[in-house]
């Protein structure tokens, strides 16, 4: 490249030069551990209370990797705003808006009092389109006024959770949304969502460490002035990152909506603490610039293992949310600690 | 060696001393920062401390205070041995310590800042302001520095936040006043300042340590000077025992060849051209023609408008008005990425606020403004950027363990080297230094000094902003002088000297 460097005078040794990368221990090694532990203890419990294998249940696994995978799509939109330091709080209620319209344009012909009588029997793509094009937009809309008015993230998905709740709810006037076609249904079918989940995960491991997008991610998250100065279009970048938020969210929706075979405007209810619980479970850190995708799956499996856990030995519902509750706080302080004594070293 | 000598002497004809560093190591993952080292510290003395950039000096001082604990070695106060788990022990012993970044909140006033953690309280265990307000009043007025208890430390110039951090730092009644490179960020009338507060502080028998890049500093208030290289003790003199060039030879163990590379007249066509560039409230009528080839230095005081007028032309902050020419063409950049499109580089003033990203590897921070160039299809050709950067880190004798090394971990003198590698990787046109020797030891200073010089005859144009005048006036061919957001005159190499400088820049004289 630089033509003036390469004829430099009098090269020094390279005794200044930076030496081979030496392999660095996965970080999410140690939440995996965490998640394996979490499962040990569960199974010990199991033979104890119930006389049974918990971890040895390919139905019980299967379940509860399905009830993880909703959430998972959430947080691995949230984890991705995190990482720039902000917040997203509106995905439980963008999810339940995008299933009320997704599911709204799936129903069949055979019920009489569908939302839009003369909008049925639809081909599937429509509706899976009109819910992913709901969650882009209240995404874009979350980015844009974050990034334009610079109002704190909190508040502006605040506003947007408490409206498009609002709106799922006027939409159909609080009805449930029911009788959807085959095809649509089949989006929840079985393994789909774990699938749906997977890939998702997959894709967007890649997009945050081999990318320029993440790359961006992680810059504004580091130092947002620096970014600006390194010539990164900051506002374009947190808009796009808060619209794929809001397009995770909207597929959360239709698939949410899909294997629950109807639409409710009650959906997804918190939903967003539990994703914002899942990516910080997994190492993200609130003050931005640090997280991964594998780290936030782990954490979601670690709340999905909780709940079927707690289930399965069964602990009254109250005493899990008390126990959750502690896990994620002990959890988030585990890892600053390693973190903190790794900087050390 | 005189430290032998000194320490050899019988006890009673000299002072005890206040503080005694022996053989202090550390080590950080894959370098060692400090090995074997020691110091001493008489009381009511200034004991300069001086190397180059990773030699050990800040790494020490952190142990010294508390933040760092040390592999091995021993710390005696006073002749008892201490060891300091947290900053607050070393402060509660009396070891108080200026920071080289700058440590203040924002949002709260310097009183609050001053008085943090030790908050007068009054009968209601309650926060009494006026109280805090009468202390630092009186503390500022001790000291001689101008400003308002009450104001908000957002609002103060860099120069004055780093008097308000002496402020503190002597807050604390100290025996033991540590200042890491507290002139770097001020001009000389505060430097000026800053030395006879600490005449006053030696002469109530506190021992200061006082780490700095400048030569000029040592020989002006350093009774004694002790010498860092690669974390290893070299030696430690009296400073009127010494003169510049041993010294200099002491701090990199060679010869400097001449500082200020010398360079032939640039011949490049015009390259860019602004006029009665202005931004609303800040500077206004700037205007100057900038060739290929070409170093122009822009000179003035803090706050003069140094800095805004580069961050105006990268787009960081758009203009009001004027008009900025690039081989002939106007120019309207309303943000950095257009700058960086049209072959603008800017390396900013302040490194922690606006280059770095400290989470990030040291890869990381050199690649980021080049990544279009290197993810035609949305992937990064991380190969091809790493095997540049290495390249890179080569070339500009970047000091890191690893690419992969955060760059929090690396010292400030290697993070500046990181930061300049980025913009060179984007084969700038107009390069823009603002305080590109910020923070930096003489041998960086002089290769960075041969690097743009190099840079600037193979065609580059370059602006360079510096509050040291002997950098500037050395490496400039034409300098321009700015005094409270007014351009005073631009002077040519031949007739810019320090004297004319300074009357430009104090606003007692102008030339159009």
């Amino acid at each position: 490249m630089n033509a003036i460097l390469e004829s430099k005078p009098e090269e020094k040794k390279p005794a200044t030069a930076p030496v081979k990368s030496r392999r660095r221990f996965p970080t999410e090694l140690s939440i995996f551990l965490v998640l394996i532990g979490i499962g040990l203890v569960f199974e010990l419990f199991g033979w104890i209370v119930r006389d049974q294998s918990f971890l040895m249940n390919s139905q019980r696994l299967v379940l509860m990797i399905l009830q993880v995978s909703i959430i998972g799509l959430l947080a691995i939109g949230v984890t991705q705003v995190i990482i720039t330091t902000g917040i997203d709080l509106s995905s439980g209620s963008v999810l339940a808006l995008s299933a009320m319209i997704a599911a709204s344009l799936a129903q069949t012909s055979d019920f009489s009092r569908a939302v839009f009588p003369s909008l049925t029997d639809l081909p599937v793509w429509i509706p899976v389109v009109a819910g992913l094009g709901v969650g882009l937009l209240a995404g874009a809309i979350n980015g844009s006024i974050i990034a334009i008015t610079g109002i704190p993230p909190f508040i502006a998905t605040l506003g947007m959770m408490v409206s498009a709740r609002g709106l799922a709810r006027y939409y159909t006037e609080g009805q449930p949304v029911s009788m959807l076609s085959d095809s649509y249904t089949a989006i929840g079918h079985g393994a789909m969502p774990v699938i749906i989940f997977l890939v998702v995960a997959v894709i967007f491991h890649i997009a945050l460490r081999y990318t320029k997008y993440g790359k961006y991610t992680y810059a504004i998250g580091g130092n947002m002035q620096a970014a600006r100065t390194s010539g990164i279009n900051v506002k374009r970048h947190l808009i796009i990152v808060y619209s794929i938020a809001g397009l995770l969210a909207g597929l959360a929706g239709v698939v949410a909506s899909a294997r629950a075979a109807t639409g409710q405007a009650g959906m997804g209810m918190s939903y967003e603490l539990d994703a914002i619980a899942a990516a910080v479970i997994g190492g993200t850190s609130l003050a931005g610039g640090v997280g991964r995708i594998t780290g936030t799956v782990i954490g979601a499996l670690i709340l999905g293992v909780m709940a079927s856990g707690f289930t399965f030995v069964g602990v009254d519902a109250y005493i899990q949310d008390i126990i959750k509750g502690l896990i994620i706080v002990v959890a988030v302080v585990i890892d600053q600690y390693r973190n903190k004594k790794q900087r050390k070293r | 060696m005189l430290a032998q000598a000194t320490a050899a002497q019988p006890a009673g004809l000299e002072q005890p001393y206040l503080l005694e560093i022996a053989h202090i190591s550390k080590g950080f993952p894959g370098v060692v920062a400090l090995d074997d080292v020691q110091l001493r510290v008489r009381p009511g003395s200034v004991l300069a401390l001086m190397g180059e950039n990773g030699a050990g000096k800040s790494t020490l001082m952190k142990i010294i205070a508390g933040i760092y604990q040390p592999d091995a070695g021993e710390i005696r106060l006073r002749g008892k041995p201490v060891v300091f788990d947290t900053p607050l022990a070393a402060l509660q012993s009396g070891i108080a310590m200026i920071h080289q970044e700058l440590n203040l909140m924002p949002h709260m006033s310097i009183a609050e800042n001053i008085w943090i953690g030790r908050e007068q309280l009054n009968g209601l265990r309650l926060v009494n302001h006026r109280a805090m307000h009468r202390c630092t009043a009186e503390l500022l007025a001790r000291l001689r520095i101008n400003l308002d208890p009450e104001e908000l430390v957002g609002s103060l110039s860099i120069a004055e936040r780093q008097m308000v951090e002496i402020a503190k730092a002597v807050s604390y009644d100290s025996d033991v006043l540590i200042m890491d490179e507290p002139t770097s960020a001020i001009t000389d009338k505060e430097v000026a300042h800053l030395f006879s507060i600490i005449a006053d502080l030696k002469a109530q028998g506190k021992g200061i340590i006082y780490i700095t890049h400048k030569m000029n500093e040592v020989f002006a208030i350093a009774d004694e000077v002790a010498v860092f290289r690669d974390g290893a003790y070299i030696g430690l003199q009296r400073a009127d025992s010494m003169d510049s060039d041993s010294l200099i030879s002491m701090m990199v163990g060679r010869e400097l060849s001449q500082l200020f590379p010398v360079r032939d007249k640039p011949v490049g066509e015009l390259l860019l051209s602004v006029r009665d560039l202005r931004l609303e409230g800040v500077f206004e009528g700037v205007s100057f023609d900038l060739h290929a080839g070409e170093i122009l230095g822009i000179a003035g005081l803090m706050g003069s408008g140094r800095t805004n007028v580069a961050e105006t032309l990268f787009g960081i902050t758009p203009s009001d008005g004027g008009e900025i020419r690039l081989d002939g063409q106007v120019l309207r950049i309303s943000d950095p990425h257009l700058a960086i499109k049209q072959g603008f580089a800017l390396l900013t003033e302040d490194r922690k606020l606006s280059g770095l990203f400290p989470c990030l590897s040291v890869l990381e921070n050199m690649e980021m403004a080049v990544l279009p160039h290197y993810s035609g299809n949305g992937f990064i050709q991380q190969k091809a950027l790493r095997a540049l950067c290495e390249d890179m880190c080569q070339k500009l004798r970047v000091k890191t363990p690893s690419l992969e090394q955060c760059i929090d971990t690396l010292s400030g003198g290697n993070q500046q080297k990181a930061l300049l590698a980025r913009w060179l990787m984007t084969n700038p046109r107009l390069l823009i230094l603002d305080e590109p020797t910020r923070g930096i030891d003489v041998g960086a200073k002089a290769e960075i000094y041969r690097l743009i010089a190099l840079l600037a005859s193979e065609g580059m144009a370059v602006i360079m902003i510096s509050s040291e005048l002997p950098e500037v006036l050395g490496m400039s061919d034409r300098v321009m002088v700015m005094h409270e957001g007014e351009l005073m005159g631009t002077l040519d190499r031949a007739e810019a000297t320090q004297e004319k400088v300074m009357q430009l820049a104090s606003g007692m004289t102008a030339v159009h």
